[in-house]
């Protein structure tokens, strides 16, 4: 009787469900860490959208990131109201450097920096319902009156 | 000499002009209020406005149309429903035969009543006089379209692709003629102006109607050129001679 309580718990007996669950939890863990993975040490998906022209922002980037939308709703404001046509914090500025190197748009995927960082934020984002979504071509606006020389 | 070119020197003998025009040592009765900077406030000193020959408007002339609808990406193809910010009219008189043929936009009035019946001032007079919809704030509710006297607004009723940047515009809102205000920002003339004189026809004239030396205010005061609905005395932006 007593041999064969001692053979039932003998230490590996005891320990071998435990082991048994502590790898299929690494595999899973070490599965889930291969998915998510981005080369940033973390399990969270994180975005890497790079601005195309490359370069300095108008603003410090974490301050883009946080208050990039009252920057425009000021524009906005002074330019549609005022006629003030500065373009720093302009959203066709914005446009011009942000664009897609191959679709030239901020918008259509979610590779594109405006949609894309929107979508994973979860944030609607209703700009390009009325703005385009492309720079502007390199004639308008400069002075397209102006003849070649 | 590109058009560039013309506006300034145009501007540098408006300036020669009125140097010698002087209330007082250093105090001159006109300023110059051409050519803002871009960080500048639209001024009130300027009062942007349009004279319309209809001497030398062409009846079978839509040149004007057509290049609004394409400096603001408007549909080129009418439906009962599409937006048009500019369209020709045609008069006849029924005794003589005698036919005119102008074009009629928004008519940037200094006492508009879009503006007095939007009721949540998306309809705006900016201080040079030109009468915008603030899309952000329009509602769509159409009021200032019943409004107007000249039937120039638009709603747009369905959904819009491909906008130019300086042209938004979407589903929802009113619009009109801006008098090409992202243009004028820039110090350039409006496009319906532009390509009437591209034709060679010259019947549209933009100008400051403020400045009693500019070409508009004194082709006006010449033509005898007057208002439409002048009985609303809503003191409109755009004049008319010849109808």
């Amino acid at each position: 009787m007593r041999d064969r309580n001692a053979s039932r718990s003998t230490p590996a007996r005891q320990l071998a469900p435990l082991c048994a669950l502590l790898a299929v939890l690494l595999a899973v863990a070490s599965a889930a860490l291969a998915a998510g993975d981005t080369g940033t040490g973390t399990r969270a998906p994180r975005l890497t959208i790079p601005a195309e022209a490359g370069g300095k922002c108008v603003e410090d980037t974490a301050f883009m990131r946080r208050n990039h939308m009252e920057l425009l709703k000021h524009q906005r404001d002074r330019t549609v109201h005022e006629g003030v046509r500065t373009t720093q914090h302009s959203l066709a500025n914005c446009v011009t450097c942000h664009a897609d190197g191959q679709t030239r748009r901020v918008t259509g995927s979610k590779d594109a920096f405006c949609e894309g960082c929107h979508s994973y934020a979860g944030v609607k984002l209703d700009c390009f319902e009325c703005h385009s979504d492309r720079p502007k071509p390199a004639v308008a606006g400069a002075a397209p009156g102006r003849a070649p020389q | 000499m590109s058009e560039v070119d013309r506006g300034r020197r145009q501007i540098l003998a408006w300036g020669a002009a009125m140097a010698g025009v002087v209330i007082a040592p250093g105090v001159t009765l006109f300023d110059l209020a051409h050519g803002r900077p871009p960080a500048e406030r639209a001024s009130a000193k300027v009062r942007w406005g349009m004279l319309v020959d209809a001497n030398k408007c062409a009846s079978d002339c839509n040149a004007c149309v057509v290049a609004c609808d394409t400096e603001h990406a408007l549909p080129a193809a009418k439906t009962a429903t599409s937006a048009q910010w500019i369209r020709k009219v045609e008069l006849k008189d029924m005794r003589g035969g005698k036919t005119r043929s102008a074009p009629v936009m928004c008519q940037h009035c200094a006492d508009p009543p879009c503006v007095d019946v939007c009721p949540t001032g998306a309809s705006f007079k900016r201080a040079d006089g030109i009468v915008l919809v603030d899309r952000h704030t329009c509602i769509g509710c159409r009021y200032c379209m019943m409004a107007c006297p000249y039937a120039a607004r638009s709603f747009v009723h369905e959904p819009v692709t491909g906008q130019l940047p300086d042209v938004p515009r979407g589903k929802g809102c009113v619009e009109s003629c801006t008098l090409c205000v992202h243009r004028i920002d820039r110090d350039r003339i409006p496009a319906c102006v532009e390509a009437c004189a591209a034709t060679g026809h010259k019947a549209l004239l933009f100008g400051d109607l403020n400045d009693p030396g500019s070409e508009i205010a004194q082709r006006i005061a010449a033509l005898g050129a007057a208002a439409l609905r002048a009985d609303l005395k809503l003191d409109p932006g755009v004049r008319y001679a010849g109808l």
